[in-house]
């Protein structure tokens, strides 16, 4: 079998489990959702009633947050068709993004096409995955290009995402970005991608952020609310942290990192505790939270690490498209790069893969 | 299993890490291993062979010889021919030899990390990420301490010739601890490794020569507990230090008492993880993975005691047992594994014999997994529904297991924490830093983790209190193990007193009633002794304690308990305040010096002044010994606070009794201990003689008392009293090796001299911070930050 290797610092060579070395006895599943099966409909959380006790006692200490991210890459080991397998399901988790001010309808047009068909046909033939029939899990784009993205993801499942509320400052009357939800319904999006005020994070005012990310939920109907925290400009971790549970209390369907503008997008401790904030609203509510992670994860072991973290902190189920996605735009570049190593055993070269 | 299965299920991989080199490594040994001595491997053919196993699967590793006497003999003997030389270099001659072993070992990382996973079953990831780096870290942080050593310890020597040995839990790992700064101050040694573990150990020696390490500083030899015994009190050897069990700790203080050798021991704990109902309890969880589940539990300072604030028990223990299902145990290769292989069968049935009895006495228990197939894998496991009387809440177990028991308040976690017979570390989880930082000093304990544990630095000290011993490794508080002061020297004894008459016509007759809880007390047992003066007539008659008076001061001391709380200044104005009111005495002390010590004027005038002075000194210190701030690599401070021993008795030297007893009672009481002082017995009415000017001096009632008596006896009562917890004596070599066979029964921090073995007068000798060093013991608070 070929090897591949993202660790290249690691040379030794992996072999598989001999019966004998198999002396594994433990490796129970994480029962938070009762059903293991990746297809269970999740219940759509409909939002609970605002409650300020369920956030005033919240502290998260970001050295302990460090030192268990800092464990995910080196505890769990993920190789060869393994990684290949948690690639394949990662693209399926992407969210092929772009938020720029020069995007043009061709741009659109490639990413759409990128995203219906996000491997060549060669390699899927040469994985023999054709049945998986793979495809990312939405596009993300501004308002004004939902049009164009509409026309180019017709009869696919790939979903069409909308940024919305005035992103990424999120600073336009209330009125306006009201409106904006539904003009992108209007135009098709599937799903919507809200940014909350940061300014009642930092102001402490978290009721006004509820009666806010409240709103947005009762404007978007049907299509599905993603809600931005912006993290890299809620000051620290516990804020993070309380956003979170005000985010989901209001009725968020995911929580979301960051818009890609910050300074500061996804990072692993804030996508850690955020997470435990989904995990302890769903022990108290049943109802599941997604995760999207946005920003700055441009490469495979990144990506690896990320679904280690969802898979140890809130179990395999998680890792599904309704679940939980990357907002990423060159993640699967290297994604397709590793899974074309996989299968040829040598390295490919970029200009070799179609355009992101 | 199909590309798209593996699409499904998302397992993480079952890598192994190859073995391959470190298998060829062992066959090109033939699978056998002698003995290390003065640079060359020594085999014999007909010695005895312990079989050394991969604990998760039996598999024969190799075979290793047991070493004789002979073999003993002879590398001690190397070592002490080393000796010489090793000290004669200067510092940067021995930095090289560090620095050296410090790359060597990085350059062979891999290898090392394999053979220490096969030999103690340990998962790879903890031998490769935390054990080899921390080693290598710690030859690297003390070739800078030997490169350093002529400035920052210009009054020290080497001691000479060291006897390390270690446990199985860390095999590599403590060898660096120990050898580190043994070689870095110059001394040489002799290593055992444990029995079960040698084969990194044999390894490293491989590399000694590479290294440069000149033949005999370096030697290691194999065998168990019962060579461990004989290198130990092995009459060639200045030094033990010793990692392992408090059982065999005992045996080996118990074996050395008498044999002039400093002790270093790191010994077995039940450390306590306190959270507090304001604590981040995800960080808590991860905290006791790292905590418990470290290295199978099979860790000395594993936080095995969970002691949780009641209105969050059950939110605490819901999370753990959902955290303790995705800890994944197995093959301790595989990369993917967080808890591997106990490190032996008999280790295995210990700990399930533990728990199986204990459990009998009550508890819930909880277990991830109940599936145990071959191996030793003994599964995560937690114990609640028991309190603090429960032989599993007492026991060290060391293993994967867990007990936990509620608290109420804090003071009440502070006392269940200290409810143990060990003292080694603890950590607190609060993120309330008032609440941290009040309950760190309060813990019993060597080391204190504010929201962390088992966190290790070269550059921090690690060692207990109490039955977890004594001594400290790492940091600059660490090397003065393998210390001693230059400058003593040695003092003759005066001549005996002739003593002329058993009654004296001059004075009234009176007798120097002892000093205990701040008043003069009568000897309970109502006996008396005479003392004489120089000239041989009867000075004063001086009470003959017994255990009873022991009794009673220790007593005393113990609830003088606030004495160690106080600050610094507060404690420098007493003492000042007792040198101001000694010196109103001038004359009478000078007169009494001469009639008494048969000094005349002018020496009796030196020492009251250098007695005054002395004090002013400790006074001086009082605010001023004041630790310091580590440089481990993580964001946070580690603080390394010197803390009062808590009730020193003192064994007070015979001569020069007035400077000699103020050398000792100043720098404890200005460290915040509490003195019980035994008199010295010729000159016994000296000491009696300041409890007037004690008494005036504002100093609390217990913080300082005076008996008077048969020394021996005395010490050792004071020995095997459990509320002592230190002893410093100065005394003849039968009652010193008595007191330190005694203090095996508690492991008490001793400082134990032949009497005679420095002047007093002189401050270099009689003064300074070698007292202040042993009038405390280093606790390192671990603090890391961030928001």
């Amino acid at each position: 079998m070929n090897t591949n290797k993202l660790n290249t610092k690691s040379s030794v060579i992996d072999k598989e489990l001999t019966e004998h070395d198999k002396k594994i006895i433990s490796y129970p599943k994480m029962n938070l959702v009762d059903s293991s099966d990746a297809d269970s409909k999740i219940k759509r959380n409909p939002g609970i009633d605002f409650n300020i006790d369920r956030i005033s006692n919240i502290t998260v200490n970001r050295s302990a947050v460090e030192r268990r991210c800092a464990s995910y890459a080196v505890r769990r080991s993920i190789k060869k068709q393994q990684q290949a397998a948690w690639l394949l399901k990662a693209i399926s988790l992407i969210d092929l993004t772009t938020l720029s001010g020069d995007d043009t309808e061709s741009r659109v047009k490639r990413l759409c096409g990128k995203s219906r068909r996000p491997l060549s046909p060669q390699l899927i033939k040469s994985l023999d995955i054709e049945s998986l029939n793979l495809s990312v899990a939405a596009v993300c784009v501004y308002h004004d290009m939902l049009k164009t993205t509409y026309q180019a993801l017709k009869d696919s499942k790939v979903k069409l995402a909308a940024v919305s509320t005035g992103f990424p400052a999120g600073l336009s009357p209330l009125p306006l970005r009201l409106q904006e939800i539904e003009y992108s319904l209007a135009s098709g999006a599937d799903e919507i991608d809200i940014v909350i005020s940061r300014r009642h994070v930092l102001e402490g005012k978290w009721r006004e952020l509820y009666e806010e990310v409240k709103a947005f939920r009762d404007s978007c109907g049907e299509a599905h609310m993603k809600t931005i925290l912006a993290t890299g400009e809620l000051g620290n971790l516990s804020n993070i942290a309380k956003a979170s549970q005000v985010c989901m209390m209001a009725g968020a369907d995911f929580i979301k990192t960051s818009t890609g503008k910050e300074p500061v997008n996804a990072t692993l401790p804030v996508s850690l505790v955020m997470t435990r904030m989904i995990r302890s609203y769903y022990e108290k509510t049943g109802y599941s939270i997604g995760f999207k992670a946005a920003g700055g994860i441009s490469d495979s072991k990144t990506a690896l690490t990320y679904m280690t973290m969802i898979k140890e902190e809130l179990g395999r189920r998680w890792l599904e498209p309704d679940l939980f996605r990357f907002g990423a735009s060159s993640l699967l570049g290297d994604i397709e790069r590793q899974l074309d190593h996989f299968a040829s055993g040598y390295y490919s070269a970029s200009y070799r893969h179609p355009l992101t | 299993m199909t590309l798209i299965e593996s699409f499904e299920k998302l397992d993480y991989s079952d890598a192994l890490e190859s073995s391959e080199e470190a298998q060829n490594w062992l066959d090109s040994h033939g699978r056998r291993f002698g003995q290390f001595i003065n640079g060359k491997f020594e085999s014999r053919s007909d010695a005895d062979l312990i079989a050394s196993l991969n604990p998760s699967n039996g598999d024969l590793l190799a075979n290793i010889e047991v070493a004789g006497p002979n073999q003993l003999k002879k590398a001690i003997t190397a070592a002490r021919n080393a000796l010489p030389a090793w000290q004669a270099m200067d510092g940067h001659g021995r930095a090289k030899v560090l620095y050296a072993l410090a790359r060597l070992l990085q350059k062979h990382t891999r290898i090392v990390s394999v053979l220490e996973t096969l030999d103690n079953g340990k998962p790879i990831r903890e031998s490769r990420d935390i054990d080899i780096p921390l080693a290598i870290r710690h030859f690297y942080h003390h070739a800078g301490w030997a490169q350093i050593q002529e400035r920052e310890f210009s009054e020290y020597k080497s001691i000479g010739v060291v006897a390390q040995i270690v446990p199985w839990n860390f095999p590599l790992l403590m060898l660096a601890w120990k050898i580190a700064p043994a070689i870095a101050m110059g001394n040489t040694l002799v290593f055992k490794p444990a029995e079960q573990t040698p084969i990194t150990a044999m390894f490293f020696a491989h590399l000694c020569e590479q290294a440069g390490v000149p033949d005999g500083v370096i030697n290691i030899v194999n065998g168990a507990g019962t060579t461990g015994a004989s290198l130990a009190a092995h009459e060639g050897v200045d030094k033990v230090a010793f990692t392992g069990s408090t059982s065999v700790g005992r045996a080996i203080r118990k074996a050395t008492a008498g044999q002039n050798k400093k002790l270093t021991l790191e010994l077995g704990g039940k450390s306590a993880f306190v959270v507090f109902e304001d604590a981040d309890l995800d960080a808590a969880v991860e905290g006791l993975v790292d905590s418990i589940w470290f290295n199978q539990g099979e860790v000395c300072c594993a936080g095995s005691r969970l002691l949780v604030q009641a209105q969050i028990a059950d939110k605490l223990h819901t999370k753990l047992k959902k955290r303790m299902q995705t800890l994944r145990q197995g093959t301790p290769l595989n990369k993917s594994v967080d808890i591997g292989s106990l490190v032996s069968q008999t280790q295995y049935q210990r700990v399930d014999e533990l728990v199986q009895n204990g459990i009998e006495q009550g508890g819930e228990l909880y277990q991830a997994s109940t599936t145990q197939p071959d191996g030793n894998y003994y599964p995560p496991t937690l114990i609640t529904e028991i309190d603090s009387s429960h032989p599993l809440a007492q026991e060290e177990i060391f293993g994967p297991v867990l007990v936990s028991m509620p608290f109420r308040t804090q003071s009440e976690a502070v006392t269940l924490a200290n409810n143990s017979r060990y003292g080694l570390a603890a950590s607190i989880w609060s993120e309330n830093i008032n609440r941290a930082m009040d309950v760190a000093p309060k813990i019993k304990a060597g080391v204190i983790w504010i929201n962390c544990h088992n966190q290790f630095d070269a550059s921090c000290g690690f060692g207990g209190v109490r039955e977890s011993g004594f001594g400290r490794e790492g940091g600059k508080e660490g090397l003065y193990e393998y210390l001693q002061p230059k400058l003593l020297k040695k003092v003759a004894k005066s001549k005996p007193i002739k003593v002329e008459r058993q009654s004296s016509k001059e004075n009234i007759d009176r007798t120097l009633k002892f000093y205990i809880g701040g008043r003069q007390v009568r000897p309970d047992g109502g006996h008396s002794i005479a003392t004489y003066k120089a000239n041989g007539s009867l000075a004063t008659w001086v009470g003959a304690g017994n255990r009873k008076d022991i009794r009673n001061a220790v007593s005393a001391a113990t609830k003088a308990s606030n004495w160690s709380n106080q600050n610094g200044h507060l404690r420098a104005q007493i003492i000042y305040f007792f040198a101001e009111n000694l010196a109103l005495r001038e004359d009478e002390w000078i007169k009494r010096l001469q009639e008494i010590c048969g000094l005349t004027k002018k020496q009796a005038k030196t020492e009251f002044n250098a007695s005054l002075s002395r004090i002013f000194s400790y006074a001086a210190w009082a605010d001023k010994y004041d630790g310091a701030v580590h440089n481990a690599p993580y964001r946070g401070v580690t603080m390394a606070l010197p803390e009062a021993i808590g009730v020193l008795a003192q064994i007070a030297p015979e001569e020069k009794p007035l400077i000699s007893t103020i050398s000792l009672i100043a720098p404890a009481i200005a460290m915040g201990n509490r003195v019980v002082l035994i008199a010295s017995e010729r000159y016994a009415s000296i000491a009696l003689e300041l409890v007037q000017t004690l008494e005036t001096s504002d100093i609390p009632a217990g913080v300082v008392n005076i008996l008077t008596g048969n020394k021996t006896d005395l010490a050792e009562q004071l020995a095997g009293h459990a509320e002592v917890d230190g002893i410093w004596c100065w005394a003849e070599p039968e009652t010193v090796a008595q007191v330190e066979a005694t203090s095996a029964i508690d492991l008490k921090r001793l400082w134990v001299h032949i009497d005679g073995d420095r002047d007093w007068l002189d401050s270099q000798q009689g003064e300074g911070l070698e007292f202040l060093r042993n009038a405390t013991e280093v606790k390192n608070i671990w603090t890391p930050y961030g928001d």
